[in-house]
């Protein structure tokens, strides 16, 4: 191979290796002009993955007991806190550091602010978000409201991160929720703190 | 490069608008009253704004020079990143009040009094909307209207004295900006309050509680529900056909907006000519219902609305917002009340299920939550710290007396 040649391999390779590296580093980022916009697919796929990482399963799959311990039932994936699951007070903890007691399922969290229970994200029209539109979705997030216009959500659910999320994640993510398989639970709405922390 | 000549746009755009803000309108005409409303001269309102030829033609190169650089590609991207300036520190900066003074308000101002006004603890309310010159409300869509680039205003809070003045303004790229200015104890001056956490102000004629003035997030919960980010300056709310029962409805005095005189002034065009010989009415069964949904309208609506109109109404199956061109409107809201099953649940076992169960308003979710100042539980949700005791008479005697059980819709 000729010098020039070789120069011209190098340096192609060079910027292959570069253009695979940028694309790695970021998968999101727009197409090349005159590639096929993102399919409703590729949406729902990227709201999948980011739902995963961003550990929204953690609090909005009830845990179950497995063989190796507390595991994700997949079976009401994404369901929150199971009606059927009546909590009993939560037990009261001494003055100190720990602040917060949480449910085996890890679907109903007790502290200062009350108890919150996890809400249902299935698109299930009367206890999921099967009637909530897009706006609706991305106003919950932005602005750390039920809804996007009513009560505050409560901790644990991270608004303070989850709201600097880019408009394109919020969509895929709603895409991605209202494709999973609706299931009916009614959540229980949040109790206030006992009187003598109030 | 691209960045300096956005720059020079940018520029010579942002001062031609500070140039046209302080020049209008014009305090030495004369204003005249017809139907009881201020005015500014048709022939004042009707002049193009000011603009010099030098500025023009600046403008005009740097406009075109930008359209061609920007990825936009169209000349309102060139307004929006002109135009768009800080929020001025002090609101006597923001066009309310004549230069000078933070009590005389500014020639061309148009004060309003919506019928059915939103309750805040009790404060008393002063409203003022700012159009520009030549400029007009497009009435097209009776339910949404189209306020102008440049609308601006005003709702002043007192409880004793005044506290804090919240002000709304329509920017050049179209979008919308809430702040709220917090007046000092003298009350000599109001100041910009944080967008991000919103103050309280400990007052002495309210020992009991704190004031809470809403942050920017606060305002846009609210005012981003409805179609329209303007929520007291509608057809309802200004028709001549006011209701008297209305809670806290303050009387109407000269110089006070209404339909007629909007659209006699120039104020207000396209509103549809039946509306305006038949001005908007809740159809109620009773006097009390009527002033019950009137209510409801002005604050519950702006969330509780058609679920198409914003997309931001909250998904909950009630509809509270009437709508101006629908006879069947008063009916359409009844219907996701009266016998409706209420999302909310309390943890106690003998809660009410409906959201309003006839004759039964101590089983009825709507007044128990507009009592409740629970924040998890009261609605509204925020903007209010005590409940509103005349409202919820209205709303209990309307449950108990107008409402019998045959007309619930559920078997």
């Amino acid at each position: 191979m000729k010098p020039f040649h070789l120069k011209v391999s190098l340096l192609t390779g060079l910027a292959l290796i570069g253009a695979a590296a940028v694309y790695a580093a970021n998968p999101s980022a727009a197409p090349a002009p005159g590639a096929e916009p993102a399919s409703a697919t590729d949406k729902v796929a990227r709201g999948k993955y980011l739902v995963t990482i961003a550990g929204c399963n953690d609090c909005h799959t009830p845990l179950k007991m497995g063989p190796n311990g507390p595991e994700p039932d997949m079976s009401r994936m994404l369901s929150g806190h199971p009606e059927s699951l009546k909590m009993p007070p939560a037990p009261k903890l001494p003055e100190g550091p720990w602040l917060m007691t949480a449910a085996a399922t890890n679907t109903a969290w007790a502290g200062p602010w009350g108890v919150s229970f996890t809400a249902n994200l299935t698109p299930d029209k009367e206890t999921g978000l099967g009637q909530w539109t897009l706006r609706n979705f991305k106003d919950t997030i932005r602005s750390g409201r039920h809804h996007g216009r009513g009560r505050l959500i409560l901790p644990p659910m991270p608004i303070p991160m989850y709201k600097h999320m880019m408009d394109e994640d919020l969509e895929a993510v709603f895409s991605y929720l209202q494709s999973i398989p609706a299931l009916s639970n009614r959540v229980p709405e949040p109790l206030p703190p006992p009187v003598s922390s109030q | 490069m691209f960045s300096a000549v956005a720059l020079i746009a940018v520029g010579a755009k942002s001062g031609a608008h500070h140039r046209k803000f302080r020049e209008s309108p014009n305090p030495t005409k004369k204003e005249s009253s017809v139907g009881g409303v201020t005015i500014i001269p048709p022939h004042y309102r009707n002049r193009p704004a000011p603009v010099s030829p030098k500025s023009f033609t600046v403008r005009l190169a740097a406009a075109i020079t930008f359209a061609l650089v920007m990825p936009c590609g169209e000349l309102d991207c060139l307004a929006a990143q002109a135009s768009i300036s800080p929020l001025p520190q002090r609101l006597s900066e923001t066009g309310l009040f004549v230069e000078g003074s933070t009590t005389e308000i500014r020639p061309g101002l148009l004060a309003f009094s919506p019928q059915y006004p939103l309750w805040s603890d009790g404060a008393i309310k002063r409203r003022w909307i700012y159009l520009p010159p030549g400029s007009f409300i497009d009435a097209s869509q009776p339910n949404a209207w189209e306020f102008p680039r440049g609308t601006r205003l005003w709702k002043e809070f007192s409880l004793g004295r005044r506290v804090e003045t919240r002000f709304i303004e329509r920017l050049s790229d179209g979008s919308w900006r809430f702040a709220a200015y917090e007046w000092n104890e003298a009350g000599s001056e109001a100041v910009l309050a944080s967008s991000e956490v919103g103050a309280s102000v400990q007052l002495s004629h309210t020992p009991e509680r704190r004031y809470a003035i809403p942050s920017e997030s606060d305002c846009r919960a609210c005012h981003e529900g409805a179609a329209v980010p303007v929520l007291g300056f509608s057809a309802l709310q200004l028709s001549p056909d006011r209701d008297l029962l209305a809670p806290h409805a303050e009387p109407r005095v000269a110089g006070q907006a209404d339909l007629r005189a909007l659209v006699a002034q120039g104020w207000l065009r396209n509103l549809p000519q039946k509306i305006l010989e038949n001005p908007p009415r809740i159809a109620a069964a009773s006097p009390a219902e009527r002033a019950a949904l009137g209510y409801m309208h002005g604050n519950c609506g702006h969330c509780h609305g058609k679920p198409g109109d914003s997309g931001a109404s909250v998904p909950v199956g009630v509809l509270l917002a009437q709508d101006v061109t629908d006879p069947e409107s008063a009916d359409k809201v009844l219907r996701t009340l009266i016998g409706a099953s209420s999302r909310f649940r309390l943890s106690s076992a003998d809660d009410a299920k409906q959201i309003v169960a006839p004759g039964e308003s101590h089983m009825s979710m709507l007044p128990l939550r507009m009592r409740s100042r629970d924040t998890r539980v009261q609605m509204p949700p925020l903007g209010t710290q005590i409940s509103d005791t005349e409202a919820l008479a209205l709303i209990e005697r309307w449950i108990d007396h107008d409402l019998q059980p045959a007309r619930n819709s559920q078997p």
